[in-house]
């Protein structure tokens, strides 16, 4: 079972190879010429105003925690879907779209509460 | 694992990725062609006959131009981020079929470099890790522009990807299992596009969340040139600035793959291809409909790009998570219940 993986290890190398390449070879062979222009960054032409690493809309880390709770509540859809078939054939396809039904209930109740309190709102 | 398997293995990985590669530096040929074709321009036409070794020669300009950091970067993550940000896209090469499995004396080689069982588990992490690298891009640069770009661009995959994800349950729902071969494989006598309403409708979110995962036009708000300048790569140049573009290309390479394997049937061809006896030819011809089908969704995507305007921020949020998401679910649920009642 574990040998299916192997490929995988095998590519990693080669995928890691080839971006470690791409990145030395220009930071080899490109040409340097520093100046202190070049190093400022970038802000229509005018002189950087204070650091860029402030502060930010809150909405965003909002956006991220409602992800990780529904990313999570849908991987326990995974297995029920690949078994239906399975358990259909077998004759308690009743039974797990029962179990389905009830945690996607559940799941649109709690999309329908962060809808209410406006918690997909942007303006 | 025996020294045969070990040769396969290299075989495929040397062909697929090899594939993957060269699909996406044609790609960047094709979508400055289609572009001056849409807007009755030449394009790119001076290198080599009809400008085909300008993907070569962008390569080599890559390489020789000048690597510029910003002072304040953070300069381990700066170098790093495209690194992240194009490892995922190639590593999904992993689990995607690209024709039927070779049967050889009775023995089955699987035609995907990896032919797991939790093919789409991996396609899913993959997808997930590619928000890495463009968010580190954003934040190492230290330019205003790159972190509202990495921002933007991070909160738009994550949200995207429930969509995806839903869909592809409804996917996994109609094969019942999470092989991809397999999938593939239980779509040859009728496609998933065609199970109308749930594959049609599972195929349409899936599209519009491959636009958005991928950063592209409608959905590019992370590079938005006329409000972020480039988003997240505008402080970056040379190799680093074309790794994030290779990434974000194959990226849709692999997206059209997926498409193709999960509604499309994958390399069959209404029964033509699969009734071949000859294994050479069946899988040469298999390989051949699968590109075909990749390079049709790839002048898509380069079609809508050069076609419709960008959406606002509000409203593409609003896309996801209040109508793709629940119009997921809801076909999921349907979807369920036709499959628990036998009805598919």
């Amino acid at each position: 079972m574990l040998a299916d993986y192997v490929p995988i290890l095998i590519l990693l190398l080669v995928v890691i190879g080839f971006v470690v390449f791409n990145l030395a070879v220009s930071e080899i062979l490109g040409r340097r010429r520093a100046t202190r222009g070049k190093a400022s960054t970038y802000e229509c032409g005018i002189d950087p105003e204070t650091n860029a690493r402030g502060r930010f809309s809150v909405k965003f880390f909002l956006v991220a925690v409602l992800f990780i709770l529904f990313d999570i509540e849908s991987v326990f859809l995974i297995p029920l879907g690949v078994n239906l078939k399975a358990f259909a054939a077998a004759g308690a396809g009743t039974f797990l779209l029962v179990e389905m039904i009830l945690f996607m209930v559940v799941l649109g109740l709690g999309l329908a509460y962060i809808w209410r309190k406006g918690g997909l709102e942007w303006d | 694992m025996t020294t045969a398997a070990l040769i396969a293995t290299l075989v495929k990985i040397a062909v697929f990725f090899g594939i993957t590669i060269s699909l996406a530096a044609v790609s960047t040929l094709f979508e400055r062609k289609i572009s001056a074709w849409i807007q009755q321009r030449y394009g790119p036409n001076r290198v080599g006959p009809w400008g085909v070794l300008q993907p070569l020669a962008d390569g080599l300009k890559f390489i020789f131009k000048e690597e510029v950091a910003p002072a304040g970067a953070n300069r381990l993550l700066f170098r790093l981020a495209p690194a992240m940000a194009a490892a995922p896209a190639f590593m999904t090469v992993a689990v995607v079929p690209f024709t039927f499995p070779l049967i050889l004396d009775g023995t089955r080689i699987p035609m995907a470099i990896a032919d797991i069982d939790i093919g789409v588990l991996f396609f899913m992490a993959m997808g997930s890790l590619a928000v890495y690298g463009i968010m580190l891009g954003g934040w190492a640069s230290n330019n205003k522009y790159s972190l509202l770009g990495g921002l933007r661009s991070s909160a738009q995959m994550i949200s995207y990807e429930l969509a995806m994800m839903v869909s592809v349950i409804t996917v996994l729902t109609l094969a019942g299992s999470m092989n991809l071969t397999r999938i593939f494989e239980a779509q040859i006598p009728l496609w998933n596009i065609a199970v109308f309403p749930v594959g049609t409708i599972a195929f349409g979110i899936f599209l519009i969340a491959a636009f958005a995962e991928t950063n592209r036009h409608p959905f590019d708000l992370a590079e938005c040139e006329t409000e972020l300048v480039g988003g997240f790569h505008t402080e970056y140049s040379s190799m680093k600035f074309a790794l994030f573009f290779l990434g974000e290309y194959s990226a849709m390479v692999m997206m059209s793959g997926l498409i193709t394997t999960f509604f499309l049937g994958g390399p069959s061809l209404f029964g033509l291809v699969n009734g071949i006896e000859d294994p050479w030819i069946k899988v040469l011809a298999g390989l051949g409909v699968f590109l075909a089908k990749v390079c049709f969704f790839l002048f898509l995507f380069i079609w809508v790009r050069w076609t419709i305007p960008r959406f606002r921020w509000d409203q593409l949020m609003h896309l996801g998570w209040k109508l793709l998401l629940p119009l997921s679910l809801a076909n999921l649920l349907l979807a369920g219940t036709l499959v628990a009642t036998g009805v598919l």
